[in-house]
């Protein structure tokens, strides 16, 4: 599948001689959801920021359809939408004006049809007529959504799109967006809500300090990095392991009668069958098998740990 | 060009206009009739007539230049700040719109309000006194080209303004008084010679000169050196913002 962004060496800095970002290389797929993740204050929404023209960076290139940002700024804004962080919009005037000024903005030409289509789909239709203060936080982040789809993008960036959204709105969100990559629309978002991550993205960049640490496909990423725990119920109790077990590094829970093992998923070192046969060589009735996979936040929290010890080091 | 773009821009300009059409058009109509009541009145019967003309017609074209002036300004600062201070800025710095576009979208809805407010004033003014307009598409053109530069010069003040004060401070402190200080209500011919080399240094003087030209056929300084004045004035906004945009509008840093 061809490349719908690519982004090389790109470095900003801030007045304050702040860096924001420092030598981003990342390419985007097209059809893809990409999910960006990393702390606060890593330079998540400034690299979104700088793609969309909202800030300007200091070095590297930017393409979109490969095409140059800022020489075909034109052309590739066209086919670009994004929905900030905030809830960034003109309390006074109607959910109405504000879409159809967002698809003006962009250079295309009235399609109140479209627009009507767009604010159904979004279960805004009926509050097309009111003002925006006149919403929910939840409503007013749909009209930011169709803000950002009034005029077709075919890159959407969605900026931290569930923050401070309840729960169920949050799925709600999520059908969302996967109904507009279902439609075709590429896909990237921001988010520290590791879930979402999880749930949408097929791929996953970290970005910690302003630098990409890691980018791979979601599962691989779960896999690689992951680590899997399985959890032994025994009938009777375990006063020490030893003999065979002793070799699994196993620990026991408050009731001794659950034993653990944590080894990573991509580690040829563990041999399940094996260790099965270890608990029942040393004469212990196995009761219940549990086993725990760990989840993108726990890779995550991992990464950003040792990134930031490499950066206290260095 | 993105003419969508533009239109947009305007369009939602001057709806904001539309909704507060009463605060808009009140306070200009008040103002004008208190002045003619204060200005027309009680000095208007000590002072009958300067220059032939009478003094209530007189101060009209001053009195319409003095709100051209501060209402560009104000329309075009706040238009371009709001969207600042509400982060709704966003959107116009993500749109593919040109430095030019954005400029022309917001300067032309800001002297279109001032234009419409110009004009309003003129039919207030005839209430109270005979308004004379010797050359009309003058008239119209200093009227057109003074909109346009002052609600630039509002751009700009919106672009660097750091808050709601930071709006009000120019208009306030430098164009109140020069608008007054400019010969609106007064030919400078009636000051003292020192004073009258002194208000040549103010800008405002020549745009009151021509535009009251363009009415009764009177002026404090040549036609020619009033729209050399304007132009100046134009094309000097129109470097400083394009200054500014090619720095990054000072709000991509």
């Amino acid at each position: 599948m061809k490349n719908i962004l690519e982004i090389n060496n790109v470095t900003k800095f801030y007045k304050n001689s702040v860096k924001a970002l420092e030598n981003v290389n990342l390419d985007i797929k097209e059809g893809e959801i990409f999910a960006l993740l990393g702390p606060n204050g890593a330079g998540k929404s400034t690299l979104i920021n700088s793609i969309c023209g909202i800030v300007n960076f200091n070095t590297g290139t930017i393409k979109i359809n490969n095409m140059d940002i800022i020489k075909n700024y034109r052309n590739t804004r066209k086919i670009t939408g994004i929905v900030p962080q905030e809830l960034n919009l003109e309390s006074f005037e109607t959910v109405w004006n504000n879409v159809n000024y967002s698809r003006g903005l962009f250079g295309k030409k009235p399609d109140h049809n479209y627009i009507e289509k767009l604010l159904k789909q979004l279960s805004l239709w009926d509050k097309k007529d009111n003002k925006i203060k006149e919403l929910s936080g939840g409503m007013k982040r749909r009209v930011l959504i169709a803000k950002a789809l009034s005029h077709q993008p075919k890159l959407l960036f969605l900026d931290e799109p569930t923050a401070s959204v309840d729960v169920e709105l949050r799925k709600d969100m999520w059908d969302v967006v996967k109904k507009l990559n279902k439609d075709g629309v590429t896909i990237i978002l921001t988010t520290h809500y590791i879930e979402e991550a999880e749930d949408l993205s097929d791929r996953v960049a970290v970005i910690n300090d302003g630098k990409i640490i890691l980018v791979d496909e979601k599962n691989k990423l779960i896999k690689k990095l992951g680590e899997k725990t399985i959890k032994i119920e025994l009938f009777e109790s375990v006063e020490k392991i030893n003999g065979n077990l002793s070799k699994y590094n196993f620990t026991l829970d408050q009731t001794n009668k659950i034993i653990s093992h944590t080894y990573n998923l991509n580690s040829n070192t563990t041999d399940i069958a094996e260790l099965l046969n270890d608990v029942k060589k040393d004469g212990y009735k196995i009761k219940d098998i549990n086993t725990e996979q760990s989840s993108l936040e726990e890779i995550f929290i991992k990464l950003i740990q040792e990134n930031n010890n490499e950066l206290v080091r260095n | 060009m993105n003419w969508y773009g533009i239109k947009a821009i305007y369009i939602h300009e001057m709806e904001r206009f539309r909704r507060t059409l009463f605060q808009s058009l009140a306070s200009p109509i008040i103002t004008t009739s208190l002045y003619f009541v204060v200005f027309g009145s009680a000095i208007g019967s000590r002072i009958t007539e300067i220059d032939g003309i009478n003094y209530g017609s007189y101060i009209v074209p001053g009195m319409i230049m003095l709100t051209i002036l501060t209402q560009s300004i104000s329309n075009a600062s706040f238009a371009f700040y709001f969207p600042r201070f509400t982060n709704t800025i966003y959107e116009i710095l993500a749109a593919p719109l040109s430095s030019f576009e954005i400029v022309l979208g917001f300067v032309g809805a800001a002297a279109s309000k001032s234009l419409i407010i110009g004009c309003v004033i003129i039919l207030t003014a005839n209430f109270f006194v005979d308004v004379r307009i010797d050359h009309p598409l003058l008239m119209m053109f200093f009227l057109i080209l003074t909109s346009i530069t002052f609600a630039l010069f509002g751009f700009i003040i919106g672009m660097y303004a750091e808050g709601f004060e930071g709006l009000q401070i120019i208009p306030i402190l430098v164009i109140t008084p020069l608008v007054f200080l400019g010969g609106s209500f007064y030919s400078i011919n009636m000051l003292p010679e020192f004073w009258q080399k002194i208000s040549l240094l103010n800008p405002v003087l020549y745009l009151i000169s021509g535009f009251r030209y363009s009415f009764y056929e009177v002026s404090d300084v040549s036609l020619f050196t009033s729209t050399l004045t304007i132009l100046t004035i134009l094309i000097g906004c129109i470097l400083f913002i394009t200054y500014t945009f090619s720095k990054g509008y000072r709000i991509k840093d």
